[in-house]
């Protein structure tokens, strides 16, 4: 990690590889956070990642280390591997989405030995090898860009295939070690920031319809999480029987209803409860500018009202970005690297909100006074 | 109390929006709350797999069709190995269970046959070339159908690529 987290720069650019995705560039980036696609693959002739000896998961990750070279996509790429990384570097993988719980290793252990993430030069591209699955490989993206993400990932998958042999049958498609994986390996997942839903609380009511249309959706960090600061992680159930194109088109095209509803919501707020929701945004803003202790659910849900704010234009000048990372900046391997050492939970606290101060002051154009002058409609009596 | 929206029907549903310490209801009749989409909220179902897994081994199926089932012949993981851990040992294990993982691969995704792109193995026979070409034709299509006409140039180049010359 650079030492540019502990240098007093309040903005720390996401240079990073692979954090291109914070950067609030993609299409809707005030609603969609991120679009992650990913394939599982593995490899013949060795076990899977759950029983795979040390000699599976070395060969597994020798053969790719050997062919990465003559991918297009990962000729550059950096190859780590995971289990000779110290405890918090590992954590600061997972906190910015790169790795799953499973790759960086469960209660701080190390994973096995083998266990890689290869991150390919345009930096949207990784592979994390010796997983549940031989090879995950992922494109992740900003905003909505679900068939940018394929495409790269197809291509990438393609030119793979043709330098390690893939285990693949007739009928199942691409062999996996979990059957609900198998066929075409393909997860697709849209990041959504959803508050407007939430508040109307017409959000119970897109989600049960979401699982009709064999979609189903997770919290901020994917399976078995829980959903916090009104983030969901929307993606296809099912990975067999349909082409790979007919679930990216399909997730696409929900996707987008979903941000119509949010949208349609966000405007139902301001108009039939314009006053309330400037109030609570702005109450947000407020603890977020001036909190001197901040759990990170605590910052999650406030930074939810001041996201929603910021998308509405209610916090003038305030850019989607900086709340992007400070989403990623202010988790707890985060907060120790930039401090340069183990922090307990109260510094913890203390050091998130100190973030988040740097961070909105200096994006400093936001004025209440302007603000409060501007956005509100009559100053109507509630109830 | 009367709906805040029509101003004459009596409110029977509550929506409310807390801010801190403060919250505000808005009060709507059952015409208005339907028309705005307002609805309690439910809770999906999560994923069942553990389900599945547990349907497998009810049905038809007794300690002696699981033990029927046998183990796979190059990893030696047993079929109920897999239904504890829900996880399959190797690529073979697909193979050497084909008939209990077809019918629970159909209950999963309701469908057993994959459609999606087909595998050329690095050293390909002609049947499977075949088959691959086909895919590549019909992504072209879609490439066009979704005017993506930098996509379907690429795909068009990698079809003659691949294509006998005649």
């Amino acid at each position: 990690m650079s030492a540019e987290d502990r240098s007093p720069d309040p903005v720390p650019a996401p240079d990073h590889p692979g954090m291109g995705w914070l950067d609030a560039s993609g299409e809707h980036a005030e609603i969609v956070l991120s679009t992650r696609v990913r394939l599982a693959r593995n490899l013949q002739g060795h076990l899977f990642g759950p029983r795979a000896r040390e000699e599976d998961r070395l060969a597994v990750l020798e053969r790719v280390q050997g062919a990465v070279g003559r991918v297009e996509a990962l000729k550059s790429a950096e190859v780590t591997e995971v289990g000779a990384l110290e405890a918090r570097t590992r954590r600061l993988l997972l906190e910015r989405r790169l790795a799953s719980r499973e790759l960086v290793g469960e209660n701080g252990r190390p994973p096995g030995k083998g266990t890689a993430l290869i991150i390919g030069s345009d930096r949207s591209l990784s592979v994390m090898v010796n997983e549940e699955d031989h090879l995950r490989l992922q494109t992740l993206f900003s905003g909505l860009r679900i068939h940018e993400a394929w495409n790269i990932l197809d291509t990438t998958d393609e030119e793979l295939g043709q330098q390690v042999p893939y285990a693949f049958h007739p009928e199942f498609g691409f062999l996996t070690s979990c059957p609900t994986n198998v066929g075409t390996g393909l997860r697709a997942s849209v990041l959504l920031h959803l508050p407007a839903l939430v508040l109307t609380k017409e959000i119970g009511k897109v989600l049960q319809g979401l699982t009709q249309v064999g979609l189903t959706f997770r919290g901020l960090y994917g399976e078995g999480s829980e959903v916090v600061g009104n983030f969901f992680q929307l993606s296809n159930q099912t990975t067999l029987g349909k082409s790979e194109e007919d679930l990216v088109d399909h997730l696409d095209r929900i996707v987008r209803q979903v941000i119509q509803y949010e949208t349609q919501a966000r405007k139902v707020l301001l108009r039939d409860a314009a006053s309330v929701t400037e109030d609570k945004i702005w109450r947000a803003y407020g603890l977020l500018r001036y909190a001197r202790s901040l759990s990170f659910e605590e910052l999650m849900n406030l930074l939810s009202g001041v996201r929603l704010g910021a998308a509405l234009k209610l916090l003038p000048g305030l850019r989607v970005y900086p709340l992007n990372k400070i989403m990623i900046y202010t988790q707890p391997a985060h907060l120790e690297e930039a401090a340069g050492r183990e922090l307990s939970p109260n510094e913890s606290d203390a050091h998130r909100a100190a973030y988040v101060r740097r961070i909105l002051a200096s994006e400093g154009v936001v004025s209440p006074d302007k603000g409060s002058g501007e956005g509100s409609s009559s100053p109507d009596a509630t109830g | 109390m009367v709906c805040e929206n029509c101003g004459s029907a009596d409110a029977v549903m509550h929506l409310t929006q807390i801010v801190d310490n403060e919250m505000k209801s808005l009060h709507l009749c059952d015409k208005c709350a339907k028309e705005k989409g307002v609805e309690e909220p439910t809770t999906p179902e999560n994923f069942p797999l553990t389900d599945f897994l547990a349907q497998l081994g009810k049905e038809g199926s007794s300690g002696t069709a699981l033990q029927r089932a046998g183990s796979c012949s190059f990893c030696g993981l047993t079929f109920k190995e897999f239904r504890e851990m829900g996880r399959l040992g190797c690529p073979h294990c697909w193979t050497s269970f084909e008939g209990h993982l077809r019918s629970l691969v159909r209950r999963i995704h309701g469908s057993a046959q994959h459609v999606g792109k087909v595998y050329l193995s690095p050293d390909p026979s002609v049947s499977e070339r075949e088959k691959r070409l086909e895919g590549l034709r019909r992504k072209l299509k879609r490439a066009v159908e979704m005017e993506d006409f930098e996509r379907a140039a690429e795909l068009r180049d990698e079809i003659r690529e691949m294509e006998p010359a005649t």
